[in-house]
């Protein structure tokens, strides 16, 4: 059903604009938006537990002011980007920990709390000022090339066939499932329910960090408030994906997929100037239309009962 | 049956993309069917040229909703097309650098002739705009500057120097040369904002302000709430302050509302950069008894000018070159630090006197 789109959507693309069936541009493209599908990733996980992180944003800005605050003051650039990826872990850890401590809280009260609390503190270290001036080779992060191929389509690949096996092939991967659909017979069974929670909170927050790393590259500085909104677009990826948020459905594959699909349907837009409000309301249609999609199909099948 | 289902709705999800939004989007490609033995060279030289023959030319305003921006970009689209030439105009819907990067790498992949762009910020935008140049595509800025290495030329609306120290003497004259003042820019990386309180305070250094102090620089992001907020919380942190010095059209709007709901008129000042349409009633209240400001429409339209001068080879960006900015006559393209600029002209006060007049004008 998304192929689907996705190769509609590529071919309305090529029609509209001359420009858009360009191998090279449309790999340039991917640079674009890639930097948040690191997000994705983890956040298939949170979804098919049946929870959400809104925090991730936040842990974005925080991990790139940390960097670029500490680099300022002297430390390494290799240091200064390990540091970042620390401060992402602790705040996934933090949420996960938070979430399984306190049961009577839901996941969304924690990390709306936490997604507060990241970019205040990353407001008090900056005010509103920029940080930035990073050494000229961290730039290649964003934007550099290993034989015409973005290094962040490549960095991302090797973690979505990472997360992909974590998922589809190991035991952690089906125990994620089944806590999905119930997590009390999870409980019951001996499934260390609390410990894999905390993992996944703690991998979606060191992305998070591998998001801020890539981002900052492509904008050369930071303020507190970049990734604003990226909660939301990660969210919606992984709905449009296929992944239910009622917990326990979904595959790595369908917010892969639909990272493309949102992308290039960005990008092609954006190639005939379509003003950036009327894109969002294309985007938030897209979404219901893919949601509503797979409950139509089993409207279809009862209506065959009745004939 | 199912799938023939689907299908149909993707279908009708695609006619529904394309009558939506082939209305009004500046294409140059509207036959699809012409085009389409075009599409698989996509390799190439730009080829630029419409049907026409008329050269693309693109603006990256700073975001949506800002007046300021509007008036300047349609401005633009007037000389672009007084060039014969076809206008593309884009806006981010956030103040940001991330925003602009990814709409120039769009413009990049459309094979536009010249893109002119308001940076949020000065230096973010390098790769994205080098990467312009390397493909042939002319680059200048406008209003807020990006680094000289990522441009061939700027438009200076006014001479910063002038914009800067002008605002500080007209607080100065306001609050009788004593008491704390405050400035409410734009981002924090707004260039242009930037470069006027370096010169703000380059002016501040005079003993004769000996009894004015500068409190704080607050940043409203552009953004009418954010700015509507920063000045609340300028008032509730200094008590005694008595001038707020707001360099950005939404900036000092912002004040004007906040500074007349509180009933604080003739005990803090308000001055900087306004539209007149925006700040006339402020004026005529006389919560802000003057500002300054240059002619948007004209800024816009001299970067429009420029870039058709740039497109046809007239001129390159180095200093000395003159062309014919249409209605505003010649200009010439004079070196400023490590680049080049073409200046629009000075600053221009309004004040009670004039201020009739002009609020219908822009």
């Amino acid at each position: 059903m998304l192929v689907l789109i996705f190769i509609v959507i590529n071919v309305i693309n090529s029609n509209l604009s001359p420009y858009y069936l360009d191998a090279a541009q449309l790999l340039d493209a991917t640079m674009a938006f890639l930097d948040k599908a690191f997000i994705v990733l983890p956040m298939t996980f949170v979804i098919i537990l049946g929870d959400i992180d809104i925090s991730v944003a936040s842990t974005v800005a925080l991990s790139a002011v940390i960097m670029a605050v500490t680099y300022n003051h002297g430390v390494s650039m290799v240091l200064a980007m390990i540091i970042c990826l620390l401060v992402g872990t602790v705040c996934g850890f933090i949420n996960g920990y938070l979430i399984v401590k306190f049961k009577e809280l839901s996941a969304v009260i924690v990390t709306l709390s936490t997604m507060i609390i990241y970019r205040g503190i990353a407001y008090i270290i900056l005010k509103d000022q920029a940080a930035g001036k990073f050494p000229t080779w961290y730039q290649f992060l964003g934007w550099g090339k290993i034989g015409g191929i973005p290094l962040i389509l490549i960095v991302f690949s090797i973690f979505a066939i990472l997360f992909g096996l974590l998922l589809h092939k190991t035991t952690f991967g089906r125990r994620v499932y089944a806590m999905g659909n119930n997590i009390t017979a999870c409980r019951f069974s001996g499934v260390e329910v609390d410990k894999i929670k905390v993992i996944i909170y703690t991998l979606t927050g060191f992305m998070s960090a591998v998001t801020a790393l890539f981002l900052t590259s492509r904008m050369g500085s930071t303020r507190p408030n970049v990734a604003i909104g990226y909660e939301l677009d990660v969210i919606a990826t992984v709905v449009l994906g296929g992944v239910s948020s009622a917990g326990g459905k979904g595959r790595i594959i369908g917010p892969i997929i639909s990272v493309f699909l949102i992308g290039f349907l960005r990008y092609g837009l954006g190639l005939i100037n379509v003003p950036s409000q009327e894109l969002l309301i294309i985007i938030g249609l897209l979404l219901i239309f893919a949601v509503m999609i797979p409950n139509l199909k089993i409207n279809t099948k009862n209506l065959k009962f009745i004939k | 049956m199912k799938r023939a289902l689907v299908i149909i709705l993707v279908l009708a999800l695609a006619v529904s993309l394309l009558a939506g939004c082939g209305q009004n989007a500046s294409q140059s490609s509207g036959q699809n069917s012409e085009k389409a033995s075009e599409q698989n060279s996509g390799q190439g030289k730009p080829q630029g040229e419409t049907k026409a023959g008329k050269m693309r030319i693109a603006l990256i305003v700073k975001s949506t909703g800002n007046p300021f921006m509007e008036k300047m970009a349609d401005g633009f689209k007037t000389a672009v097309e007084e060039g014969g030439n076809e206008a593309i105009l884009k806006a981010p819907d956030q103040p940001t650098a991330e925003a602009q990067i990814q709409m120039i790498e769009e413009l990049i992949a459309q094979k536009v002739n010249a893109i002119a762009v308001s940076a949020n910020d000065p230096d973010a935008l390098q790769p994205a705009l080098q990467k312009a140049m390397k493909d042939g595509i002319k680059v200048l800025s406008l209003d807020s500057a990006v680094n000289a290495e990522s441009r061939m030329v700027h438009i200076q609306q006014a001479d910063p120097e002038r914009i800067g120290r002008i605002q500080i003497q007209a607080a100065y004259e306001m609050i009788g040369g004593e008491g704390q003042i405050a400035v409410l820019s734009a981002t924090s990386q707004a260039t242009n904002q930037n470069t006027w309180i370096q010169w703000m305070k380059e002016e501040l250094k005079d003993p004769k302000y000996a009894k004015m102090e500068l409190v704080k620089v607050a940043y409203g992001d552009d953004l009418r709430d954010k700015s509507v907020s920063e000045t609340e919380g300028l008032l509730k942190s200094y008590p005694n302050l008595k001038a707020i010095i707001a360099p950005t059209t939404v900036g000092i709007a912002a004040a004007g509302k906040v500074l007349t709901d509180k009933g604080l008129k003739g005990k803090v000042y308000l001055t900087g950069l306004g539209l007149p349409s925006e700040m006339a009633e402020y004026i005529e209240s006389g919560v802000c008894p003057w500002m300054y400001l240059w002619n948007p429409i004209d800024l816009g339209y001299l970067a429009g000018c420029a870039a058709n001068a740039l497109v046809k080879g007239d001129i390159t960006g180095k200093a000395g070159e003159k062309f014919t900015a249409g209605k505003l006559g010649e200009r010439e393209v004079i070196q400023v630090g490590d680049g080049t600029e073409i200046m629009l002209g000075d600053p221009f006060k309004f004040d009670k006197s004039n201020i009739e007049e002009w609020k219908n004008v822009y």
